[in-house]
């Protein structure tokens, strides 16, 4: 135990840089959001009520409803497809077209993922603007003009383009991480199942799914947890419009903040969110930890 | 991988068998096309992107988005550089990203060393703390962190930026290299003792050296990162002058100025860096990713 003193010395600067940026913020953001504040003056207490006003919100449970069907776009979908790819990758490109095939096409869909995401809004936006976005002329020109829609524009399908949007952005991690997962797995267990007849689906089914089961918890908790923050992409897309079509909860935080300086409200908006995020991911790890003990 | 390889390479060895050339069947080939044809869709939004940013407004004006451009008009990408300052914003976001990159690596070393060689008192309370900093939205530091920033000077300053986000990136490279130190051979660090080497010098003559891989991991995952984001960036640097690349890009959505080809050449601008970037860093990355996966 003795050899073990001296490195707590090690901690001070880690301890004190997350107390400055991460602890202060996240205590005073949790007092305000029960408080009246303008962001001049001092705040003012007000125990409950920006949470009982938030829960008889319209625009609060739209921004819920809205991000549910985010988590379905950004990873169930994502994940789902992902897996499917990444096997047929695994399991047949590389095996009858060789590994830089499975490789290359693999590298391919990862690209939309190390766009920053302001950039993403940016080609998508100008892709899908009414006047001159390429999605319309396309249309226009195969002779599916009557289709051509506002597609960020029209409240009755902007949450769907920017659903279109997110699983582009969000495809190639997925694969990426189960291809990873898969190297993993001895080719043997294939080659034996092979012998044994099995058809490409039911390896699929038995093996695929079965080895690589740890990195589908990893996955599919960090893309949840990333549709659940999303901002970036509404912000440059949408703006969370049109009519609040495509409010989310970090956006709508954002404007109480600094828009219409209700900074009690948007702390009790972020505050719901945070709770929501980190007892999310404790379940998640649960269920993670329990499917690996039943191994 | 060299396992990966052999495999790979016995396999084509083995492909002019008859049992391979039976395999050859128009399946295959409707599987690769369909991967293929993914992949365009995934990529071509970019290419399209491409083509129309070295496109002049006449020519666009006159055969839309699809065509090849007449001849290469780089006014588009100039006069939005110029105008937009941009050789300025590339360097903001550069040094933000290179100090970043480095002071977190250099922080989640000093915390791992603690918490994973050291196994300092708490060490389980610490890595839950540093676990649950890395779920948490951004949303819920802004504004004390904002408020804190205008206080002390740091507000619309690329400092404040540098020290928000070493300390986040930092909660996420303490919580992998904890477990990666955890595992460390003790053999190195008693060698090291021996020789009268004290807990800073073994640090940065062994533990360092020895785990440079992962660190270079963290390295670029932090690099970038902090090239990519957008929410704090926004809020805090106000000033044409200290905008970082994301952020210049956002803002100018919706701008009158914005025509097809101008915004497609600045979502070109947008672009590059990043290409570069996952270019440069794709063996780093792709091994990284897999890193994480295994935990």
């Amino acid at each position: 135990m003795k050899k073990n003193r001296g490195y707590a010395i090690y901690l001070i600067p880690g301890v004190l840089a997350s107390l400055a940026v991460i602890v202060v913020p996240l205590v005073m953001t949790v007092y305000v959001s029960f408080t009246k504040w303008t962001g001049v003056g001092t705040p003012r207490w007000v125990g409950f009520d920006n949470y009982t006003r938030l829960f008889q919100d319209t625009l609060f449970w739209q921004s819920f409803s809205n991000i549910g069907l985010l988590v379905l776009a950004m990873a169930v979908v994502p994940t789902l497809l992902g897996l499917f790819l990444a096997a047929v990758l695994f399991d047949y490109v590389a095996k009858k077209f060789g590994d830089r095939w499975a490789g290359t096409l693999r590298s391919g869909y990862y690209i939309p993922q190390v766009l920053p995401v302001a950039v993403t809004g940016i080609v998508w936006g100008w892709i899908l603007h009414p006047d001159y976005g390429a999605l319309n002329k396309i249309m226009e020109s195969i002779g599916l003009g009557g289709l051509t829609r506002n597609w960020l524009g029209d409240p009755d399908y902007a949450l769907y383009s920017v659903m279109a949007v997110m699983i582009w952005f969000q495809l190639g991690y997925p694969v990426v991480m189960f291809m990873a997962g898969l190297s993993r797995v001895d080719p043997e267990l294939y080659e034996a199942a092979d012998l044994d007849g099995a058809s490409w689906w039911q390896r699929f089914r038995k093996i695929t799914v079965y080895m690589i089961r740890p990195e589908f918890y990893v996955v599919l908790v960090t893309t949840t947890i990333a549709a659940l923050k999303i901002f970036g992409q509404v912000f440059v897309l949408t703006g969370g419009g049109p009519s609040n079509a495509t409010l989310v909860p970090s956006y709508f935080a954002y404007k109480n903040f600094f828009e219409k300086a209700q900074v009690g409200y948007g702390s009790a908006i972020s505050t719901v969110l945070t709770v929501l995020i980190v007892l999310l991911a404790f379940l998640f790890l649960r269920l993670q930890h329990r499917a690996e003990e039943t191994r | 991988m060299t396992v990966v390889d052999t495999e790979a390479s016995t396999r084509t060895l083995e492909d002019p068998s008859p049992k391979a050339a039976k395999h050859r069947n128009p399946v295959r080939f409707a599987v690769l096309f369909a991967l293929v044809v993914l992949l365009l869709l995934l990529v071509g939004p970019l290419l399209v992107v491409a083509v129309n940013a070295v496109k002049s407004p006449a020519d666009y004006a006159a055969s839309g988005p699809l065509s090849i451009p007449t001849h290469l008009y780089w006014d588009g990408i100039v006069d939005f550089w110029n105008r937009v300052n941009f050789g300025q914003k590339l360097w903001n976001s550069f040094i933000t990203s290179l100090v970043v990159a480095v002071l977190g690596v250099v922080l989640s070393i000093l915390n791992a060393y603690a918490l994973g060689i050291g196994k300092v008192k708490g060490r389980v309370w610490f890595l839950v703390f540093f676990l649950v900093a890395n779920l948490l939205p951004q949303e819920v530091l802004v504004y004390p962190l904002y408020y804190i920033g205008k206080e002390i000077g740091l507000y619309d300053n690329l400092i404040s930026i540098i020290i928000i986000f070493t300390v986040i990136q930092s909660a996420f490279g303490t919580y992998l290299l904890t477990s990666v130190y955890a595992e460390f051979p003790k053999e190195l660090l008693e060698a090291a003792s021996i020789d009268g080497a004290g807990k800073w010098r073994a640090l940065w003559q062994v533990v360092v050296p020895v785990s440079r891989p992962t660190l270079a991991v963290l390295f670029t995952f932090f690099f970038i990162w902090t090239w990519n984001e957008f929410f704090l960036p926004l809020i805090f640097l106000i000033s044409n002058d200290n905008q970082t690349v994301p952020v210049a890009l956002g803002v100018l959505q919706g701008d009158r100025m914005m025509d097809a080809t101008t915004t497609s050449a600045s979502a070109l601008i947008g672009i590059l860096p990043a290409m570069l970037f996952f270019l440069l860093f794709q063996r780093t990355l792709t091994r990284g990713i897999a890193a994480g996966a295994i935990k």
